[in-house]
């Protein structure tokens, strides 16, 4: 490492702030995280399998992963949708709805949460007029879901949106000239250019949508089995003492996290080899 | 506008553009989508803080669990901002100044907390101080309380604000080379001179960047500080911890109180942050010329 840092010898302090990094980062990030993969090596296959397979368990398994994949979905559609209205577009309060993407981002998850059920609740401002419909939010599933599109709109938003502002229209006109209708241009110039950007928004909203706490228990109900997230059944196993549990719960969050964000690397990779940079 | 141009322009709109109507419906599905999910929640937050007047507003504020739970929030933010400040600094020198193997991978490690679940985030620190945990039974033996105290709690967020200040230095700095350095280096300006009058006048907007943002989660950061807090009452609840205690107790005055400081806390992050953002692209527009 310090050899190859000679190259650049002519500035002070890479020994003292490499040092410095990699402590600190041992300490805070490594070291922890070696613990918990640890912890789960004191488990025997047998019992870690059949933790994992525990019917409490593999139903909140479901749930986070199911619900945050299908809110991701949503996101990917409406996220879509409302960067097309912030940069084609000009209409009144433009500015304002654009900085308000940012809000699920910025406010911490336990306020989102406690604002939601009280939105969704039975008398809530949303939630009445539901009722009325026979929709029941708050307390089911459908919370669970409605707390994660809240959480995950700005990673789709975010990362779709740079994109579009910088594609260039000369090659819409270019196919809009040589016959092709909108919705062709739309569909087949620049839909494509954005999917990587895409799908990245869509992983991203997904991986923080599975590991979601503060904003999904406060609307889920926790009913076991039924709207109890796997974050929460780590917290629940956590109290009763039962730390294998937890543990072989988080082990398995932790590594679809880690492969989702590999998979986030790879595709950004991929969006630079398709377009060039400029 | 003639009747020939005005033709002329809309044909061109009609290649370039979705027809009126399209136009419309995404616009009022994109604004009702953020109505409903992001901008409802907030009004909600001040509607139910103020819903028996601002008395009971203030008086909720005022209560001792309340001013506790402000203090803790403050000094366990003033203990990982400023942690993660000296550590951001360091990191972001050595990977923007110079050049080694690994770097890459070296900044994936740094962005971990990002992808790691918040429960998760106070697990790990459970496993290593918990009774049950690896050092658990030296520490209860010396009597040195982690765990269900100030130091736990102050670990979990560091660890979950760990990437915020490297993050936001690593790719101004890299942008910014290292000739400026290099000149004061050369002209006998010593290590730290050269930091603080050349680098960090350079890098001020965006180490008040990573400090804003990492400040906003340090103070709103519930699920890792849940789990290593105790929720010993009036001691280790921080604000969002006496959000959720106080909500479960349906005291929604109070908990929707402190939960709009919070709010307004994210608010004013969000307008700090545009202002930051203004400045940020204003210098890389000055040191592109």
């Amino acid at each position: 490492m310090s050899a190859a840092a000679a190259r650049r010898s002519t500035l002070p302090g890479f020994g003292l702030t490499m040092g410095l990094t990699l402590t600190w980062l041992s300490v805070i990030i490594l070291i922890p995280l070696a613990g918990l993969f640890l912890k789960t090596f004191e488990l025997s296959l047998d019992q870690f399998w059949g933790i994992l397979t525990s019917r409490r368990t593999l139903n909140a398994l479901k749930i986070s992963f199911g619900l945050a994949f299908a809110a991701a979905l949503v996101n990917l559609v409406m996220g879509t949708v409302i960067v097309w209205a912030l940069v084609r577009y000009r209409f009144p309060g433009r500015r304002l709805f654009d900085a308000i993407v940012d809000i699920p981002f910025a406010l911490p998850t336990a306020v989102a949460g406690v604002a939601l059920t009280s939105l969704f609740a039975q008398k809530g401002w949303l939630g009445a007029p539901l009722a009325e419909l026979g929709i029941k939010v708050a307390f089911t599933p459908i919370g669970i879901f409605v707390a994660m599109i809240f959480i995950g709109i700005p990673f789709v938003v975010r990362t779709v949106q740079p994109v579009l502002i910088d594609l260039d229209t000369e090659i819409e006109e270019a196919a809009a000239s040589l016959g092709a209708n909108r919705w062709h241009t739309v569909s087949k110039v620049i839909l494509p250019s954005l999917i990587p950007a895409l799908l990245t928004g869509f992983a991203l909203a997904f991986a923080r949508a599975v590991g979601e706490y503060g904003s999904v228990i406060f609307i889920a109900g926790n009913l076991p089995n039924v709207s109890e997230i796997a974050p929460l059944l780590i917290v629940i196993r956590l109290s009763e003492f039962r730390y294998a549990d937890a543990t072989a719960i988080a082990v398995v969050m932790l590594v679809a996290s880690f492969l989702i964000i590999f998979a986030v690397n790879r595709l950004q990779r991929w969006a630079q080899l398709r377009i060039p940079a400029h | 506008m003639s009747q020939a141009q005005s033709y002329l322009s809309s044909a061109r709109d009609d290649l370039r553009t979705e027809p009126r109507p399209v136009r419309a419906a995404i616009i009022a599905i994109a604004v009702i989508f953020l109505t409903v999910f992001v901008v409802l929640p907030l009004v909600v937050v001040f509607a139910q803080a103020f819903s028996k007047g601002v008395g009971a507003y203030f008086s909720a504020l005022s209560d001792p669990e309340a001013l506790s739970a402000i203090r803790l929030t403050l000094a366990v933010a003033a203990i990982s901002v400023s942690l993660n400040l000296v550590f951001g600094l360091a990191a972001a020198w050595a990977i923007a100044k110079f050049d080694f193997r690994g770097k890459t991978f070296l900044i994936s490690l740094i962005d971990l907390p990002f992808s790691v679940s918040p429960v998760i985030s106070g697990l790990v620190f459970v496993l290593l101080f918990g009774a049950q945990g690896f050092w658990g039974p030296w520490l209860q033996a010396h009597n040195i309380h982690v765990l269900f105290a100030v130091p736990g709690i102050a670990l979990a967020t560091i660890f979950v604000t760990f990437p915020f200040v490297a993050r936001a230095l690593i790719p101004l700095m890299q942008e910014q080379g290292t000739q400026e350095e290099e000149a004061a280096i050369s002209l006998g300006a010593s290590g730290l001179q050269t930091f603080f009058r050349v680098t960090l006048p350079n890098i001020k907007w965006g180490v008040l960047y990573g400090v804003l943002l990492c400040n906003a989660r340090a103070m709103g950061e519930f699920g890792a500080v849940s789990v290593v807090s105790g929720h010993i009452r009036g001691e280790t609840n921080t604000m969002p911890l006496l959000v959720e205690i106080l909500y479960n107790e349906y005291q929604f005055v109070s908990s929707f109180a402190i939960a709009s400081l919070l709010a307004m806390l994210a608010l004013i992050t969000l307008v700090a942050k545009t202002i930051l953002e203004r400045h940020l692209d204003e210098g890389q527009l000055s040191s592109v010329d």
